[in-house]
């Protein structure tokens, strides 16, 4: 943070619109992903654990094939295969969502911390940064635009995702499966397998989401790594109304929320640097009590989103 | 039914089961059913609730598997796996609870469920095209609908029309409609069945109409099947019955409790005052618009209206589960707002609509049920710490054997009673002790003949004993026959009020569509 020092305080908002940028990465896949489950009327809680699984496994790939690419596949694929798990376990009848949720999250992050303990020493090629601020003069400035891969993979993912729920059949049907079992059913439609389908490939996102954290920002393994953020994307997701390019703007606020402290601490304020990194939670709370009414449902929420069991 | 006429009837049906049975676990829902559906006309389905008339159409809609017989449709045994395989054999469905998203739009609704002319669905949707193509669909059928808006926008009968608009873009050849009415007003009851009536004169359209409503059997139906207990119970063109022979095919021997005479009250000694009431729905729309509605003692008050008029918020503020954004509740000329305590002192009771799910814990026994109202009291706490187990049991034994709780067996869940047995328990748990006004919402929803009116005397015995009785219901009928005066709730508003001698089944149902 040496640049935004330079800047003086003008350091401060350019480095929470860079920090906004990297951070929101995480935060933007697991968002996807969540969506994307929760508009067929499904809730995934296990995504912190697939978040974790899938920094670990990217983290270790990367080691040893040399590849991160390589590495955001296989996190991919492990978040693919831990959906899946939750599709499938909630098929079964009378099974609850939100505890098969809590158990899996409870599950990827224990097993990650298992898996990954040879993981902590060694450091792993790293997903390179597109220097879209090569023009400037000014380090800062450069490091800010210093954007990864991944967020522009984020980016067009949202609105691929928005264009599908719009204007695609299989978008239609998810949404239907996600407003009314019975309306889904009436049509033909297989609920079970439609909720399965959308869980694990949720799961595949937030996976991706787990190998930005080990492979690009922090950029290592270790257990503190998450702190939480696979949680704080599902009330984003709430925030966010189900609606894909809401979700981006909300990760850019959760990721600037997070670069708080950093870039106080960048001008010099290092008082309450503890607290300000406390900001995304936070405002997840904020979040949490403004979407709530006693007078009202969530407008915009899936018809059949329920906490209820079955199916 | 002759021989002849037997085969004459077989030749030309396009449906027929033959000995169609259905089993769940140890229950026979049908039992050894043969029907015979002409390719034209309306084909009544008459029967009590439990009668397995829904089990029957769900199994030619592909729902459920028949356990034994078979499903012959235009002379061809089919075997039905799917609603889908039902739809390519040219049987769609309008259920009882509608099976419209009701987050999306009616044309998002209707592109999915219609595949276009070449039965090809392209994996992008073009949505201009497709506008296009049910604007110019719905332009042929006798019904109407707004593409753009939002399912749960529509009202009841909307819905049931877009519900129908749906199935006949499919082009079906049977059309099965589950108790269609059962959310409509006369009107607009008359309205769906007389189109419907229409269209199976000009074109090879059979409906098959499930009620248990004999006015629309006999205004509309050209043939009835009765069920009663999973059987057939009589078959007949309409013109061979009467209403006492069709009733008799519907119920069998069963006991009808006699209603109880209305006893002169003098209904001036107003309990229950609600003033310029209004609330928000949880959607935060406004449901309640001002409202105002007085209850004696010693009389009934109807509250008429379509589903969703505000009906609903309105038993809800009653009871203190949802807060009015304006104006008061007066009980006894004390402010009301709905606390425990205010309840206890007031004896203001309510019977919420569907009391499995909305005044009963389901998995706790009955007893426990029972002992909501009053587990407090003194008599049965002690120093309002502990239960007193032995005189809660007393009264729930006490409590059932009067209300006539069947299995009369205490300890058994909530959830494990028939539907009559779960609304009297509530009743006997709402009725049970000194009530001075009792609110009751369709409480008869779902219930047979014999329930129905056991239910009835129990609010009639209340009213004559003194109870301020305000009787929220979608049922006409029932409100005709019970109440002193009645109100009409439309859109949230009190749009008309008049006595039971004033009452007519005409102007009420106008005013409940808001004429």
């Amino acid at each position: 943070m040496e640049g935004a020092a330079d800047l003086g305080w003008w350091g401060v908002p350019l480095a929470l619109l860079a920090g906004a940028v990297r951070a929101s990465t995480p935060f933007l896949f697991v968002s996807l992903g969540e969506c994307l489950t929760e508009k067929s009327g499904r809730i995934n809680l296990g995504l912190e654990g697939t978040l974790v699984m899938g920094a670990m496994i990217a983290y270790g790939i990367s080691f040893l094939t040399g590849s991160p690419w390589l590495g955001v596949a296989g996190a991919a694929g492990v978040g693919l295969v831990m959906g899946a798990l939750h599709g499938v376990i909630c098929g079964l009848p009378r099974v609850n969502h939100i505890a098969v949720g809590i158990a899996l999250m409870i599950f990827g992050v224990g097993l990650a911390f298992f898996l990954g303990k040879p993981l902590i020493q060694p450091s792993a090629p790293q997903l390179p940064g597109l220097a879209l601020g090569a023009w400037s003069d000014s380090r800062a400035v450069r490091a800010a635009l210093n954007v990864n891969a991944l967020f522009i993979i984020g980016v067009i993912l949202t609105f691929v995702m928005a264009w599908m729920f719009r204007s695609t059949r299989i978008g239609l049907a998810i949404r239907t499966v996600g407003d009314s079992r019975d309306a889904a059913r009436a049509v033909g439609l297989d609920v079970k397998r439609i909720r399965l389908l959308t869980t694990a490939v949720g799961g595949a996102f937030a996976g991706v989401g787990g190998s930005f954290l080990s492979l690009y920002y922090p950029g290592s393994w270790n257990e503190g790594l998450s702190s939480g953020q696979g949680l704080m994307a599902v009330a984003l997701v709430i925030f966010a109304r189900w609606d894909p390019i809401k979700c981006l703007y909300a990760s850019l606020l959760f990721g600037g929320a997070g670069a708080l402290g950093p870039a106080l601490q960048g001008v010099g304020i290092s008082t309450g640097y503890y607290l300000f990194n406390a900001t995304p939670y936070l405002l997840t709370l904020i979040v949490m009590i403004a979407a709530s009414s006693r007078d009202r449902a969530l407008a915009g929420a899936p018809g059949d989103l329920s906490i209820n069991s079955s199916s | 039914m002759t021989v002849s006429n037997d085969k004459r009837a077989a030749s030309r049906a396009i449906l027929e089961t033959l000995g169609v049975g259905k089993v769940f676990g140890a229950t026979r829902a049908l039992d050894d059913v043969t029907l015979r559906v002409a390719p034209r006309g309306i084909h009544a389905l008459l029967g009590e609730n439990g009668a397995g008339k829904s089990t029957l159409v769900k199994c030619l809609a592909g729902f459920h598997r028949p356990s034994s017989g078979q499903i012959m449709i235009g002379g061809r045994e089919r075997v039905l796996r799917s609603p889908r395989d039902a739809h390519a054999a040219g049987v769609g469905m309008v259920y009882q609870h509608f099976t419209l998203a009701p987050n999306l739009t009616v044309l998002e609704n209707l592109v999915l469920a219609v595949p276009d002319r070449n039965g090809v669905s392209a994996r992008r949707i073009d949505w201009k095209a497709e506008r296009a193509r049910f604007a110019q669909q719905i332009d042929e059928l006798p019904f109407d609908a707004d593409l753009d808006v939002t399912v749960s926008s529509l009202s009841s009968g909307q819905k049931q029309k877009v519900e129908i608009i749906k199935q006949l873009c499919l082009g079906p050849r049977i059309l099965i409609l589950d108790e269609p009415t059962s959310v409509l007003t006369p009107d607009e009851a008359d309205e769906v069945l007389g189109t419907l009536h229409e269209m199976t004169r000009d074109q090879d359209l059979a409906v098959i109409l499930i009620t248990h409503k004999m006015r629309e059997v006999f205004a509309y139906a050209d043939r009835v099947t009765v069920l009663r207990g999973g059987r057939v119970t009589g078959d007949d063109e309409i013109g061979a019955l009467d209403a006492d022979a069709l009733s008799e095919m519907m119920i069998g021997e069963v006991e009808i409790a006699k209603s109880p005479e209305r006893a002169p009250t003098a209904a001036d000694n107003v309990l229950l005052r609600i003033e310029n009431l209004s609330a928000d729905n949880d959607r935060g729309v406004r449901a309640l618009d001002d409202v105002n509605l007085t209850v004696a003692a010693g009389e009934i008050v109807g509250v008429a209206g379509v589903s969703g008029n505000g009906q609903t918020e309105l038993a809800q503020v009653l009871a203190g589960q949802r807060r009015a954004m304006a104006g008061r509740i007066q009980v006894h000329e004390e402010v009301y707002s709905g606390t425990r305590a205010e309840i206890s002192r007031h004896g203001m009771h309510c019977l919420p609509e569907e009391p499995l799910r909305n005044a009963c814990v389901p998995d706790m026994s009955v007893a426990d049920n029972l002992a909501f109202r009053h587990f407090d009291r003194p008599e049965y706490s002690l120093g309002g710490l502990f239960m007193r187990g032995a005189p809660l049991a007393r009264r729930a034994a006490t409590l059932m054997e009067r209300f006539n709780v069947k299995p009369r067996e205490p300890r058994l869940p909530m959830a494990s009673l028939s539907g009559g047995n779960v609304q009297r328990a509530a009743l006997a748990r709402e009725l049970g002790e000194d009530v001075d006004i009792l609110v009751v919402t369709n409480p008869c929803f779902g219930l047979d003949v014999a329930a129905v009116a056991q239910i009835h005397a129990q609010l009639m015995d209340a009213r004559n004993a003194g109870t301020a009785v305000l009787l929220i219901s979608e049922d006409l009928d029932e409100l005709l026959t019970l109440a002193d005066r009645l109100v009409v709730l439309f859109e949230g508003r009190a749009v008309h009020e008049c006595t039971r001698e004033q009452a007519d089944r005409r102007g009420i149902g106008q005013k409940m569509t808001g004429y």
